[in-house]
């Protein structure tokens, strides 16, 4: 997933969180970023049509953008349930969030292929617990 | 979350590294279930025997280098289980072929974003990182030929 689609994700979840625009001080938190580095990237995306950024309220995801958002997310709920029912990671979410920038949509889409992923997905993403609210972790009491 | 930093520990390595043996042991599988599926079509079934093959030393390779990096590996026939789950036979023979296609073009590039990724860190891990990176070169360039053979093999049955 590249550094646009994290931020689109960011900022799908922050809105749906507050039910607005998403600020970007929130962002940067979420990002673990400068705020400067969070606007300068709101900068790209509305360039591209992904975003509309209104001065002191925060920015808000266009049509394409909640698409590509849709799609990142979907893409990040891939490796969180591969990693906890896969490989049988007890730190999935946080393996997910470190890894996330090095795994492709395409290889994602073949370890689609192994994992029970819901038809509603990305609709049951839970964006305060950061998860999947469906995901069933089937540990055997391995991997760290 | 974060954004740009990537393969910052021995353990986030380990783990790609186990997410590449899976994504060998799904082309492994597969390809052994579509030698079933093409039976008679000879050349085919070749180069279906040697992707399976060569996932198989693939894994070998990666396993190799993560027990360097003291991290555990899925077993082979947890995998094939999963596979056999979610495995819907393609009867067409065109599809085997694409699909293998496909296997082979993902495992192409996760091989060069995981490169890529190790190229631009600056950790120090405890393996050698020249020895991953050759052996993840290698790896990589086997696929690739992998790509341009099924591709042939498509070309040749149209």
């Amino acid at each position: 997933m590249n550094t646009a689609d994290q931020y689109l994700k960011a900022i799908y979840l922050a809105q749906m969180i507050d039910d607005g625009p998403a600020s970007t001080g929130q962002l940067a938190d979420m990002l673990d970023v400068s705020p400067a580095s969070v606007n300068e990237m709101i900068g790209k995306l509305e360039d591209r049509g992904l975003a509309d950024h209104e001065k002191y309220k925060g920015a808000r995801l266009t049509d394409e953008g909640i698409s590509r958002a849709r799609d990142a997310i979907q893409t990040y709920c891939i490796i969180e349930r591969f990693l906890a029912n896969v490989l049988e990671v007890k730190n999935y979410r946080e393996e997910a969030r470190a890894l996330e920038s090095v795994i492709d949509d395409t290889v994602a889409e073949r370890l689609d292929t192994i994992i029970d992923r819901r038809p509603e997905c990305p609709d049951c993403f839970d964006p305060e617990a950061d998860q999947c609210e469906c995901l069933v972790v089937e540990m055997e009491g391995k991997a760290d | 979350m974060s954004v740009g930093e990537s393969l910052g520990t021995d353990h986030q390595l380990a783990r790609m590294l186990q997410i590449g043996i899976v994504l060998e042991e799904v082309v492994e599988a597969r390809a052994s279930k579509h030698v079933e599926t093409i039976a008679g079509e000879t050349n085919v079934e070749q180069y279906m025997e040697s992707a399976a093959e060569e996932s198989a030393r693939h894994r070998d390779r990666l396993e190799g280098l993560i027990a360097d990096l003291d991290a555990e590996t899925v077993p082979f026939e947890q995998i094939e289980t999963l596979v056999e789950a979610t495995y819907e036979a393609d009867d067409e023979f065109d599809d085997v072929l694409y699909h293998q296609l496909c296997n082979e073009e993902t495992a192409y590039k996760f091989y060069d974003d995981l490169i890529e990724a190790i190229e631009s860190s600056q950790t120090e891990y405890s393996i050698e990182r020249e020895r991953v990176l050759a052996t993840l070169r290698e790896i990589r360039s086997e696929e690739e030929e992998g790509v341009e053979e099924v591709t042939r093999i498509m070309e040749d049955h149209k």
